[in-house]
């Protein structure tokens, strides 16, 4: 029988980390996302599963510890919060550099600077665009409830060990702070080190009996060579981007406008259409899920036959950009509604900012 | 006796280390790193460390130690080789777990990663190379640099109202309840190097019984930053370094 | 005391010249090669006089490239 459990997004994701067999969770403090390791540490998974946790002494030595745990073929993760993902963008870069797989948690916060410790997606650019130095991509799943915050965790490790590269979940703080029903994972033993071994053949874990040595390194002062790992990298988010672009849709079978929000706004958008289509204003919703792979093909689709096209964020408009990019002809328009420093609008005031550019759908 | 007579293998007391590559160090002429290198590789050999040794590579001169020593490496950001070799050694608790950092790296970009680690007790080697200088990026003021130390960013010489003071980190280290080892050595002369030896293999053998972390600092030169020849370093570092870094065992328990 | 006869190869190849051996050795034998240089233009270390070697491996020891190998017999 599904074991049905009410939780915080963040306590979700905790439970789901120790379920799928994580080896190690390296964290710091940081509001709104401390559950997570304040959830590990009441469930000492260092007691039944094996797994590592363990408090680092800032973001900074948390990610350099992903990046050495995940070095040695482990599957490891950190959380944070915006401030804190800012940190850890240097260790970030060196895990897409060195195609290590790993998962990072952003529980996002208000900013800029030490902003508001209210939820927020004004870290979409930063997730999205890299983040830190070099061209690299993450993968970026956006969950929109508690139950998405745990399956994420899973299918963010997939993913990463897949494309040997990290993933990121990008949550909003409402996301990782509310409580709602969630049935787990069921719990998977961790890998033995032979499993490990022979799934990352190129992790540096000691000889064993292997004849050559294995080196993890971002470092190649070689143009050529660089160049080399460069295209290798980019060859890779191509393949990403052909086959792991994930979206919900809502109501686009007979949509005359569009909207595009992810995350806990996209619940919301949806209880604002549902409110308009009462009326008869035919309003349709894409919600997408990997913000990067982005679902450009298919917002392309649905907006050739809407009129116009609201993009809702907790944040002053930066999904929009790849919406515009998505749709690149003069019509239909693309506006945005985003409110920031930690406030989180109401259906009413959706509908509200859609009229306000769409009067004539008002009837 | 011919000389072809005495070069017979069965004659051999000394010989490159199995474990050293066959690359070329990219080292200056004379540096210390290729000493401290080579006596690293005769350890692992020696304690059969081989098939179970993660090195943590740092960014510096010795960000290319990987290229010669022929065990498993990770090549860590700047400063942060601690924080890489606390998860290695936590996910991979049979391993020899060991960092190979400069004295920027170690004591001015990655000095609350070394603290922290240190005081968690991590149970990794810290491997120091100190000669008071960035080698890498062209000879600048390090942490360590003497007062009165001529670099590239400190061409009147270091001096206090400008620069602060030489950061002598070893002591601080060895005030830490985590560390259960912490020692000062050189490889200037064959007896230091015999010492030096002795040292990296008790900071091994810690590492694997779990006793804590052992902190290694060579007090080392880098001709090329101090503009001498070797030899020379060598004399100047007696003179100078020994009087700020004095050798020998800071904490042994 | 018995008498003891050493000797040291030079990796000329990988030797860059550093004179450390010929400070670190004991018995005067090695030397840096005053106009010849190797492959990469440095003036490596050679035995100057092969028979005062005692094959104690000072050089060895300090040399940072780990070029010299040393051998020794003790003459009957």
């Amino acid at each position: 029988m599904e074991e049905v459990k009410l939780m915080k997004g963040n306590e979700a994701i905790a439970h789901a980390a120790i379920r799928y067999g994580c080896d190690g969770y390296f964290g710091y403090p940081i509001t709104p996302q401390s559950e997570v390791l304040e959830t590990l540490a009441e469930l000492m998974p260092w007691e039944t599963t094996g797994m590592v946790v363990l408090q680092a002494e800032s973001e900074v030595a948390a990610i350099n510890m992903v990046y050495g745990g995940a070095a040695t073929g482990k599957a490891v993760m950190t959380s944070s919060s915006s401030p804190g993902i800012s940190l850890k963008q240097e260790g970030i870069s060196y895990l897409a550099a060195s195609e290590l797989p790993a998962l990072i948690l952003n529980c996002m916060r208000g900013g800029p600077g030490l902003g508001t410790i209210q939820p927020s997606q004004s870290d979409y650019f930063q997730a999205t665009k890299g983040g830190g130095h070099g061209d690299y991509h993450l993968i970026v799943l956006a969950p929109a409830t508690v139950q998405e915050m745990a399956d994420f965790v899973a299918l963010g490790f997939d993913l990463a060990f897949k494309y040997r590269t990290p993933s990121m979940i990008l949550a909003d703080g409402i996301v990782g702070q509310m409580m709602e029903k969630v049935v787990l994972p069921p719990q998977r033993p961790r890998r033995t080190e032979e499993e490990v071994r022979r799934q990352c053949p190129w992790a540096a874990c000691g000889k064993g009996s292997r004849k050559h040595r294995n080196v993890v390194t971002s470092l190649e002062l070689d143009s050529a060579k660089m160049e080399v790992n460069n295209l290798r990298f980019q060859e890779t988010y191509r393949r990403i981007e052909e086959n792991e672009v994930r979206f919900e849709e809502y109501y686009t079978d007979d949509c005359e406008y569009l909207m595009v929000a992810f995350g806990s706004m996209a619940r919301i958008c949806l209880k604002a259409i549902e409110e308009a289509r009462e009326k008869g204003v035919r309003i349709g919703l894409i919600r997408p899920i990997t913000l990067w792979p982005f679902p450009t093909k298919r917002i392309a689709e649905l907006a050739a036959k809407t009129k116009g096209v609201l993009v809702v964020e907790l944040n002053a408009g930066q999904m929009i950009e790849d919406v515009r990019l998505a749709i690149s002809a003069p019509s239909p328009s693309v506006h945005h509604f985003g409110r920031m420093g930690g406030i989180v609008p109401n259906p009413g005031e959706i509908i509200e900012a859609f009229y306000s550019h769409y009067p004539e759908a008002k009837i | 006796m011919d000389f072809k007579d005495i070069i017979r293998p069965e004659n051999k007391v000394y010989a490159r280390p199995r474990l050293l590559t066959e690359n070329i160090t990219h080292y200056c002429p004379g540096c210390s790193h290729g000493v401290v290198h080579r006596i690293v590789a005769e350890l692992l050999d020696e304690m059969g460390l081989e098939d179970r040794t993660i090195g943590i590579a740092p960014v510096g001169c010795a960000v290319f130690a990987y290229n010669y020593i022929d065990v498993d490496w990770i090549e860590a950001a700047h400063g942060r080789a601690p924080a890489l070799a606390t998860a290695a050694s936590r996910l991979n608790p049979d391993c020899l777990v060991f960092t190979y950092q400069g004295d920027g790296d170690l004591a001015a970009i990655g000095t609350a990663e070394t603290i922290h680690a240190c005081n968690r007790g991590e149970n990794i080697v810290i491997i120091f190379i100190n000669n008071a200088i960035y080698g890498m990026t062209g000879g600048q003021m390090a942490p360590t640099t003497l007062l009165g130390m001529k670099t590239a960013t400190t061409p009147y010489g270091r001096r206090v109202d400008l620069n602060g003071y030489p950061l002598a980190i070893s002591p601080i280290l060895a005030s830490l309840d985590g560390t259960c080892y912490v020692t000062r050595q050189a490889v200037h002369t064959p007896g230091a190097v015999r010492k030096a030896k002795v040292a990296i293999r008790k900071a091994f053998t810690n590492a694997l019984e779990k006793r804590g972390t052992s902190v290694v600092e060579i007090v080392s030169t880098c001709n090329s930053g101090w503009k001498l020849s070797p030899a020379d370093s060598n004399k100047w570092m007696e003179k100078h370094m020994f009087e700020k870094y004095p050798l020998g065992d800071l904490k042994n328990v | 005391m018995p008498k003891v006869q050493g000797a040291v190869t030079v990796d000329e190849a990988r030797c860059k010249g550093c004179d450390l051996c010929v400070v670190a050795c004991p018995a005067d034998v090695l030397m840096l090669q005053p106009k010849e240089v190797n492959d990469r233009g440095y003036h490596f270390a050679f035995a100057a006089r092969p028979e005062a070697c005692i094959g104690c491996a000072a050089c060895a020891t300090v040399c940072p490239d780990a070029c010299i190998e040393v051998y020794r017999v003790v003459l009957k």
